[in-house]
């Protein structure tokens, strides 16, 4: 009844009680913000009429420093937008100079870039899901999550020296072979996790406190996914089957047997449900490809100075978050004329006033959560 | 004699008790309370896989002291448009209300902290019920949003389960037919029973309702920290703030001890009317002999000198604490070989043992406070609201009811109590599946189920 | 002497704090101070071995009555109410309010002592041990002799209720266009 009666009210333009709207400012030092986001909510009582994010606050003009540094030189630059899947950053950024250079990764490079993508891939998403959960209130979840990451990180270790931003790929292959007993560790990994994911799904699907939080929260359909450009999981939740890696296979995508997870409302629980699913498929990947990693060179044949034909080039991947896409110009000089770059959070950010106009502030940081942004990739 | 010194001198004999229980319920409780949040802090790690505290004293023993030293020395900081007196006085509230509402608390036949006054249960409750005030005022003067939003949502929340909570009392009070602490425990000692088994359904509500008024999760709106970075506290630090913290620990121990002497048969042993099995009297100092044992087995295991000799300490402690309780069988069996008791010590059984039954039964409360708050999500306001209001209460009505039909069944048609007591109590239940069926026709309405399906297009 | 020290000092803080209470510009200040008003006056109910009436002057009206207050004062800004409500006159009319007040209880305590049987004012409280629990002897006068009143005043409450419900409902058909 409650709700109705507001809802009555602000459609008549006021407020419940007549008092006045609060206008609350979320971050950019709050606990759920997931960085340094900024929200202005106006709200009548708990429910949110109106919001406003400023962005910004991490802005560290990656695009602009592009244009100063060689090919190589701004590849480690990459790794800092979204810091928590930088391997799938490097990989779009590898793959759009190859593009731009007319040269192929050797086959090799691409399975191993393949199973880095993809561990990064889950990485990310345990992120995601330890933060969600911990936005929502369940404060468990975080740890068993970061637990996973750790093996994924140590992983990335001994293969590259780095945990976090990782520089794992070279323009034309991989700096580094595979270390020995990488295909056992990787295995170890993923035969593990099958068990671990049932974990976070026995705590959370069924859980009916946690489907009251999330379904019907932050609905986006299809047609508005595709109006505000949101991609990724965020996408595939409407119930359109968008994944980059079958659309327009890249690396060694297309060797490999996995589905695409969508969802129906493009709700909340559709949004955790895709990710969770996802999450399996890149662990079914991972197991395919490290059964067979061909031999052969990690790097193809690119000189020590690259220095590409004048034009221009989109090359786009499935990050964990959605479409990263890179659109490089070349003028024929060692240095990018421009870099300008597609991330994943920063679209998807668009859609966030549609989707928490009308909800409580609980509902906020739930739909923050579900967006599964990184401030270093929206602010660049 | 001087006649000052004189009335002083009657004033002390007549209020020795109470002088000394109120010094000891300040001193003694905010330690109890700090080694709580420890215990919450360990058990949370072990839930979530790691450690927890481990740098201050073995095993972080002197986390607590630590933490509360350095509230101690933290400046103290008062935001520049916050009412100042409001500031001051809300803490102190939220506090003293829960302190106070100790007084009345009888751990044991041996220890009540206060008299036992006639309306001991209404004291406790409504006195810790004063420490809303405390919230409510803060969250005011602080002037920030965060902090107001938490102190509305607290109030909303405060009236909506203290009304499920106070309807539970009634039903094991209408058990009791007394209000004092005392009498509800013996009531239970004469039922044969404790009223846990008498009415469940209260118990459960009265669980859900003391959840909500203690602001833990996953009723934690007021302190949301997702949300409200932490609610009506925000603005609050240092030792203002440790007062907030320990009146919502004290105030655990005090919901723990109503539902303990309500619903869990106070300080009375398991099976409290079966005489052969009186040997569980001298269970609780077994227990306690074995752990100390183990701690002698583990203290060859340790590292360090220091960790080994902490082990023998607290292994000496249980040894020392399992003789005191267990000191009239001692006694007894020394007596059989032929060795005179010092003294006669048959009187610590009642004492001690009921304070230790007592003690568990609250922990094991608080045990289920903790780990609700490590396995569930957080509720939302309206959803919050709903399970209050369209739920709880009614169930705590339709159970009143319920009980008083029992007692009158078994006062004026001569029904055997167990059988009147599962007939309504199987009545009470079915009433609750149907709010809950019609909880879930209104949200079902709202929503269409949302399902997840897979799909390979290629590969 | 311990029961007078405490009487006049319960009785010095409910004076003081409702002469402070009225007094006080700031809305939350007022009520802060009825509370403090209250609570020493449950304390002087508690010292006439009045335990009932004593918690559930504490649990009804400063836990319940008291919270609901306040969270109208926060959501409502009062500053701004106050100037809807205020009406011509007020002085005046307050003022007659009080002194009819004043004087019905100055005759109360002047007169109603010389009546005979009255019982108006308990002169000592008799020992707690000598007297059964008050609780109970509340609910029996209240179940008893005064269950016409009593049931009066639930329908009277029961009454407001539905009033209010519907209220409620109207200012939503209002609403609706």
């Amino acid at each position: 009844m409650g709700d109705t009666l507001q809802e009555e009210a602000i459609k008549n333009g006021g407020t419940l009680l007549g008092a006045d709207e609060l206008v609350l400012n979320m971050g950019p030092q709050h606990p759920s913000t997931h960085g340094v986001l900024r929200v202005k909510l106006k709200l009548d009582g708990e429910r949110v009429r109106g919001t406003e994010c400023v962005i910004g606050y991490l802005h560290r003009g990656v695009e602009k420093i592009a244009e100063s540094r060689s090919y190589q030189q701004f590849a480690p630059y990459v790794d800092r937008m979204d810091y928590v899947a930088a391997v799938s950053n490097g990989l779009g950024y590898c793959e759009a100079v190859e593009k731009l250079l007319n040269v192929e990764a050797p086959p090799r490079a691409r399975v191993i870039r393949t199973i880095l993508t993809e561990l990064q891939r889950i990485a990310s998403h345990l992120v995601w899901l330890g933060t969600h959960a911990m936005d929502i209130g369940a404060i468990s979840p975080i740890f068993y999550c970061f637990r996973e990451r750790e093996e994924i990180l140590k992983i990335f270790e001994k293969y590259c020296g780095a945990r976090l931003t990782t520089h794992a790929f070279r323009i034309g292959g991989l700096q580094y072979e595979a270390y020995d007993g990488f295909e056992k560790d990787v295995e170890r990994f993923c035969l593990d996790f099958e068990r671990r994911i049932q974990e976070y799904v026995d705590l959370l699907t069924g859980n009916s406190i946690w489907m009251g939080r999330t379904r019907n929260v932050g609905v986006l359909n299809t047609a508005d996914c595709i109006a505000l450009g949101a991609s990724g999981p965020v996408l595939r939740a409407s119930g359109l089957k968008w994944d980059l890696r079958k659309a327009q296979p890249y690396a060694a995508y297309d060797q490999y047997k996995f589905e695409i997870p969508v969802g129906t409302n493009g709700d909340t629980y559709d949004r955790y449900m895709v990710r969770i699913e996802e999450m399996r498929q890149s662990r079914l990947i991972c197991l395919q490809a490290i059964e067979k990693i061909p031999e052969g060179a990690i790097l193809g044949k690119v000189g020590k100075v690259l220095k590409p034909q004048p034009g221009e080039i989109y090359h786009s991947i499935e990050a964990p978050k959605g479409i990263l896409g890179y659109y490089i110009v070349s003028d024929g000089t060692t240095q990018p004329y421009r870099v300008r770059i597609r991330p994943p959070s920063f679209v998807n950010l668009q859609a966030f006033d549609k989707m928490v106009r009308g909800h409580l502030v609980a509902d906020v940081v739930a739909i923050i959560g579900t967006l599964d942004i990184v401030l270093g990739e929206v602010d660049r | 004699m001087n006649p000052t010194l004189h009335a002083i001198l009657i004033f002390l004999q007549t209020w020795w008790v109470e002088l000394v229980s109120g010094v000891v319920i300040v001193a003694v409780v905010p330690l109890v309370a700090g080694y709580l949040v420890l215990m919450e802090r360990k058990l949370m790690a072990d839930m979530q896989a790691r450690l927890g505290p481990m740098r201050v004293g073995p095993h972080g023993l002197l986390q607590p002291i630590a933490d509360a030293f350095k509230l101690l020395i933290k400046e103290d900081i008062i935001p520049a448009d916050a009412d100042k007196l409001i500031f001051w006085l809300a803490p102190v509230i939220s506090m003293v209300a829960a302190l106070t509402a100790m007084g009345a608390i009888a751990f044991g036949p041996a220890f009540q902290v206060a008299r036992d006054i006639n309306v001991g249960i209404l004291f406790v409750v409504g006195v810790s019920s004063l420490g809303f005030l405390g919230i409510i005022l803060g969250g005011w003067a602080s002037n920030s949003h965060y902090s107001i939003i938490g102190a509305i949502r607290s109030t909303a929340q405060l009236v909506s389960y203290e009304t499920a909570g106070g309807l539970a009392i009634v039903s094991a009070l209408l058990l009791s037919g007394t209000l004092s602490i005392r009498g509800i425990v013996d009531a239970q000692q004469k039922s044969g029973a404790w009223f846990i088994f008498l009415a469940p359904v209260a118990f459960f509500t009265y669980l859900v309702a003391s959840i909500a008024e203690t602001n833990r999760a996953p009723f934690d709106l007021p302190e949301a920290e997702s949300e409200l970075v932490a609610g009506y506290m925000t603005e609050y630090s240092g030792f203002r703030w440790a007062l907030y913290f320990l009146g919502e620990y004290a105030n655990m121990i005090v919901v723990g001890s109503v539902a303990t002497t309500l619903f869990l048969g106070g300080w009375l042993r398991p099976f409290p009317n079966v005489h052969w099995l009186n040997w569980i009297e001298y269970l609780p100092a077994f227990f306690i002999a074995i752990v100390g044992v183990y701690c002698i087995y583990r203290a060859g295991k340790q590292p360090v000198a220091i960790q080994v000799a902490f082990m023998w300490a607290v292994a000496l402690a249980c040894f020392a604490i399992a003789a005191v309780l267990a000191a009239p069988w001692i006694l007894h069996v020394l007596h059989k070989f032929g060795v005179a008791a010092p003294l006669n010590l048959d009187f610590t059984v009642p004492g001690l043992n009921g304070a230790f039954w007592f003690l568990l039964k609250v922990s094991v409360y608080i045990y289920v406070f903790m780990w609700l708050r490590f396995t569930l999500p957080r509720y939302r306001f309206d959803q919050l609201m709903h399970l209050g209001w369209y739920i709880l209460i009614p169930l705590a009505i339709v159970n009143v009811l319920a009980v008083g039909v029992a007692l009158l069944l078994e006062s004026a048609l001569g029904w055997n109590r167990w059988l009147a007591m599962v007939v309504t109590t199987i009545i009470t239940m079915a009433f609750a599946l149907f709010l809950v069926h019609l909880h879930d026709k209104r949200t079902a309405a709202a929503s269409s189920a949302a399902a997840v399906t897979t799909d390979s297009y290629a590969g | 002497m311990l029961d007078s020290i405490l009487f006049y000092f319960f009785a010095g803080v409910a004076v003081l704090s409702a002469a402070l209470m009225v007094t006080r510009r700031n809305a939350i200040h007022s009520a802060v101070f009825l509370i403090t008003t209250l609570l020493a006056t449950a304390g002087i109910f508690l010292q006439l071995r009045a335990e009932f009436l004593f918690i559930a002057q504490i649990i009804l009206y400063v836990g319940g009555i008291m919270v609901l207050f306040i969270f109208v004062m926060m959501l409502v800004r009062l500053d701004v109410a106050l100037h809807h409500i205020r009406f011509r006159l007020q002085r005046f009319v307050a003022l007659i309010v009080a002194l009819t007040l004043g004087g019905y209880i100055s005759v109360i305590l002047f007169w109603a002592r010389k009546l005979p049987g009255q019982g108006l004012f308990i002169q000592g409280a008799a020992p707690a041990e000598r007297l059964s629990p008050n609780s109970e002897q509340l609910a029996k006068s209240l179940f008893s002799s005064y269950l016409l009143p009593f049931e009066i005043a639930s329908v009277l409450l029961l009454v407001a209720m539905v009033g209010a419900v519907v209220m409620a409902k109207n200012k939503k058909g209002a609403n609706e266009p």
